[in-house]
Formats: C-alpha cells, structure tokens, sequence
C-alpha cells in the first residue's frame, strides 16, 4: 500500500480481464493487469487507465460514469455491476476478475451485444425516452417517499445477466422487459389485454423461478423480481374475474 | 480455462448459471436448493423403485434387504432424504406465496425462516429415524 492522497491511500489491484476478439483472440483468455487504486477507483477507472497506458486494444462500453446510462454494465468477480460505480477496493480480494455480462452474445472483450435485450422492451410498451424527466408543477402525490421506483431502469442488462434462468433460455422475455410490462399495465399505456398477450406465455411471465437475482443486482433499485409476481398477481385476477365473467 | 458462458454447451451454461451460489443472494440459494433437491428426488424415487422391485424375488430377497435397510448408513441416507423432502417442500411453499405476489419484498426472510423450520425438523426426524 503507498501513500497517499485525498482520497486515502493507494493499493496496488490485480485485474484479470476476459480478453476475446473474433479471429485474433480466439479462444477466450485472461489478461492480467496491475493498477494503483484509491478508495474511490471503480472498475471503469481501472479500465480506462489499462486502455490509456497498457492496452490500448482492449474493448469496453461505457459513456455517463455516474450510473446514469447503463451501458458499462459487467461481471465483477462474479457478481454483475456498474463498472462506472463499483469502487475497485470494495471487491473484497486484491485480485479483481473482470467478464462481460452473460446473457448476450459476446462481441468482443467486455463488449456484448445489447440488441436482443432491447428487443424486449418496445412490447413491452417501455417508452426508451421519458416524456419528462421531472415537472415542478406537477402535484406530489401523498406518501410519494414511500413508492417504488420503476420509472428508472436504465437499460443496463444487468438484471438479465445475473438471471439463471435467462441464462439457459435466450426466449425467456426477462426481469427488465417484464418489469416494463408491469410498468405499462398500472400506468394504462398499454390495455390488460395487450400487456397479458405479451406475457402469458411458457418465455414469458410463467417462466420466473423466484431467485429474485434480477432484484439484487439492479443498480437502479427498480426490483423486476417484485414486479414479475405483482404481473402474476394482476394476471391471474384478469382471468378469473374473465372467467366468471363468461359464466 | 477462460470461456464465457456464452461460449459454453448448454449443459455447461446449465452448471455455472444453476449451481454456483457464490456473491449470490439468499433467493439465488433458494433456486440452488430446489434444482438439487428436486433432482435428488427425482434420482430417489427410481431407486426406490428398484428396491421395491426386490419384492419379486419373493420373502427370502426382501428380509435380506430389509435387514441392510437397518443399518445405520442406510439409515442416514434417510435422513439425507428427509432433508431433500423438507427443502423442497418448504422451498416450494415460498415459491408458491411470492408467485402469487406475496411477500415479495420479504422472500429472503421466508426464505431463511423456512429454512429453519426445515433444520427443527428435520433434528426431529433424524431423531426418530435412529432411535424407534
């Protein structure tokens, strides 16, 4: 450990990065890298000095830094985070292992492909823009402190990642694009109707086994896991109030 | 070796996204449990009927296996079942009431508090398992 600085002093940190390019990488390796961290180094920090002054081939996404956008999303020593956030020497080991997120397909080093994740919001009806991020004249509903927040997910594919079951099931819909649905049928942007045609199916609602990972993992508090069996909830109550409709 | 979950077969994509509860969380070991306890069962109850199936070989076979039934590995592998049938049981329990969007803020207590029910009881069983 060396001294110092305003933010505490420096260790030296071991990243053993996931290298993979098509043709030239190929099979998939470890490369290992040696940086100096402070108490407020993240993992993206890490990277982007690696990048600057040890490896400049190495591939990573990334483009807000304070969690806004959701684009560095990666597996850090197992666990699935922000790499913009996650803070280097609160990984627990001196040796940092650093994977791009499971449940896409790989492009290259820490880069995946964000395109079949993304294809499952817009049935969902998840608008990708807001209308308004915040309104002052808007009225504050009563008790707003105490509401759950699923305006906010940030499209990180984190959720899908850390999910086993997406993780054997590319077809199974996921924590985020069922967390939108949910999100559309209590705002009334999409009908029952459309929501349920969407959901209730073998890939789709049914098909959560409850490890609730989606919920632990998410950088944005939007807790998909709640959301999926509050969806149930509502689905289920459709159609049985559909049934004795009938009757 | 390095390879990417992506890059694997899918029994192998099977193993590392199923069984492997490391920096996971206490819903994650839940799924865990029941993949291994439900497999478990599965694997049982072809056994059990194997054992069963010693019945054709009429009272001299099934006394033999009986008496190898007694023994006290024999019966600790009843114990191991015991367990099996109380995680799943109690684990499917929690399934079912936050499936039904119950609790779902709560699961990692229902959770752990199932899991404790399981432990009483399954000391309880393992009791009576070796001593009547």
């Amino acid at each position: 450990m060396t001294n110092n600085g305003f933010f505490g002093p420096k260790k030296t940190i071991t990243l053993k990065v996931l290298r993979y390019k098509p043709g030239a990488i190929d099979p998939p390796r470890y490369d290992t890298f040696r940086v100096e961290a402070n108490a407020v180094t993240t993992v993206l920090d890490a990277l982007e000095e690696i990048k600057a002054t040890q490896d400049s081939s190495l591939l990573y996404r990334h483009s807000c830094h304070p969690a806004s956008c959701g684009t560095c999303g990666m597996r850090v020593n197992g666990r699935e985070q922000l790499g913009c956030v996650a803070r280097l020497l609160e990984q627990g080991s001196d040796v940092v292992v650093v994977e791009p997120l499971a449940s896409a397909p790989l492009i290259a080093d820490l880069v995946v492909d964000m395109t079949p994740f993304a294809e499952r919001f817009a049935p969902a009806g998840m608008r990708l823009v807001r209308e308004s991020e915040f309104n002052p004249e808007a009225e504050t509903p009563v008790g707003v402190e105490t509401f759950t927040r699923y305006e906010d997910c940030i499209e990180c594919n984190i959720c899908l990642s850390a999910c086993p079951v997406a993780n054997t099931n590319p077809a199974f819909i996921g924590p985020a694009g069922l967390a939108a649905a949910y999100r559309a049928l209590v705002t009334g942007e999409r009908s029952p109707a459309e929501v349920f045609a969407y959901v209730d199916h073998d890939d789709g609602v049914w098909r959560c086994h409850s490890a609730m990972e989606c919920s632990a993992v998410c950088p944005s508090n939007v807790d998909p896991g709640h959301k999926i069996m509050a969806l149930r909830r509502e689905l289920v109550t459709y159609k049985v109030k559909r049934f004795f409709k009938r009757g | 070796m390095a390879v990417p979950i992506q890059h694997k077969s899918p029994a192998a994509r099977a193993v590392q996204a199923w069984f492997n509860p490391l920096k996971r969380s206490a819903g994650f070991l839940a799924f865990v449990l029941m993949r291994i306890t439900g497999i478990g069962l599965v694997v049982y109850l072809l056994i059990h009927m194997v054992v069963i199936g010693n019945l054709l070989r009429g009272p001299a076979g099934w006394d033999s296996l009986i008496q190898t039934m007694k023994s006290p590995w024999v019966l600790a592998l009843d114990v191991v079942l015991i367990a099996g049938i109380l995680i799943h049981m109690l684990n499917g329990l929690r399934v079912t009431i936050i499936g039904l969007g119950f609790g779902t803020q709560s699961h990692k207590g229902i959770f752990w508090t199932l899991m404790a029910v399981a432990v009483l009881l399954l000391a309880y069983s393992a009791w009576l398992v070796f001593t009547k």
